[in-house]
């Protein structure tokens, strides 16, 4: 499909090595990588200027301490007191999420850099799932002991039912991980997908003549709305992992 | 029916299921105005479960769209 347009869709999420080669060495310091440590940067900038600890805030520490808000409400109301505990985990997933989105929309291909997000592979947010599944196994095990298990029976459950619902309640907590690692990474493939898609609409419109230029506009004004529309997207998949994380967690710490 | 083209029909056939996740999508964001329109009071406290409900709607649609990718790139 893509041999004769050579628009590659797939190809921006090609991983591959700024030094050395794949197969030479397991370390290997990959695009991949470099845009993890931008994120971290960034990140770190953006937490460093809003630490000033003004008793009237600036801009600057308004953001921030929106941020961290957020989160902590976000924990509190969803474990309850205990939650707090539990925030420096919540709140690094978010941010990382967040600002990990956010900087593969930029347009850094205008600038001669290759743009690359990082939550596009499996890899990444599929270990974020596992390191937030372990948080639930670990805190569930250690305050309940094999008590953990009535998780899976719900109140009020029929004899008769139990070990149907029993299995089927199992599923459904096994499930997780890889509902919270599949959502955030297609996600975050479609919309990378369709934009460079489209993208190569407007230049085969340009190229192929007649009633091409129009097709072009047409494909131009929908990446915009497209666009608009990844950003809300953007938020939403740091916002939902953030609070399934903290359901999930809830879960383990209150037993319903 | 040669390989290539029962991928690409197939893969076509798989991405169905991305129209009826738009649906749940929608119903999910429609019911909650319906309410909240109703009742605004109320409105605010439900958010975290509306967007539970649209997490789960959508990653029903992304399974589908996963599957079609598998589909079209299966060797």
């Amino acid at each position: 499909m893509a041999a004769e347009s050579k628009i590659d869709p797939m190809h921006q999420f090609q991983i591959s090595p700024l030094a050395g080669d794949l197969d030479g060495s397991p370390f290997v310091f990959t695009n991949s990588a470099l845009w993890m440590l931008v994120v971290l940067a960034l990140i770190w900038v953006f937490m460093l200027g809003g630490m000033k600890r003004q008793l009237v805030p600036g801009r600057w520490q308004v953001m921030v301490e929106g941020v961290t808000g957020f989160i902590h409400s976000m924990v509190t109301t969803n474990i309850g007191p205990e939650g707090r505990k539990y925030m420096p985990w919540v709140f690094t997933v978010f941010m990382f999420i967040l600002f990990a989105n956010l900087l593969g929309l930029m347009p850094f291909a205008l600038v001669g850099a290759q743009p690359f997000t990082v939550t596009s592979q499996f890899t990444v947010t599929g270990i974020m799932a596992i390191i937030s599944f372990a948080i639930v196994l670990i805190v569930g095990f250690w305050k309940h002991g094999f008590h953990f298990f009535s998780l899976f029976i719900p109140h009020g459950t029929p004899k008769v039912m139990l070990p149907m619902i029993f299995l089927i309640e199992l599923l459904s907590f096994m499930v997780r991980p890889f509902s919270l690692a599949l959502r955030l990474f297609v996600a975050m493939i479609a919309g990378h997908i369709l934009v460079e898609v489209f993208g190569s609409f407007v230049v085969q419109g340009i190229n192929a003549g007649g009633i091409g230029p129009a097709v072009s506009v047409l494909s131009f004004i929908f990446i915009i709305g497209v666009m608009a529309l990844e950003i809300l997207v953007c938020a939403i998949q740091a916002y939902v992992f953030a609070l399934l994380t903290s359901l999930y967690i809830n879960d383990a710490v209150n037993l319903h | 029916m040669d390989f290539a083209s029962a991928q690409v029909i197939g893969a076509g056939l798989a991405a169905i299921g991305v129209g009826a996740a738009a649906v749940g999508v929608g119903n999910v964001f429609g019911s909650f105005l319906e309410s909240a329109i109703r009742n605004p009071a109320a409105a605010d406290s439900q958010q975290g479960r509306l967007f539970i409900g649209f997490a789960a709607a959508e990653l029903l649609g992304l399974i589908a769209f996963a599957v079609a990718m598998i589909i079209l790139y299966a060797r």
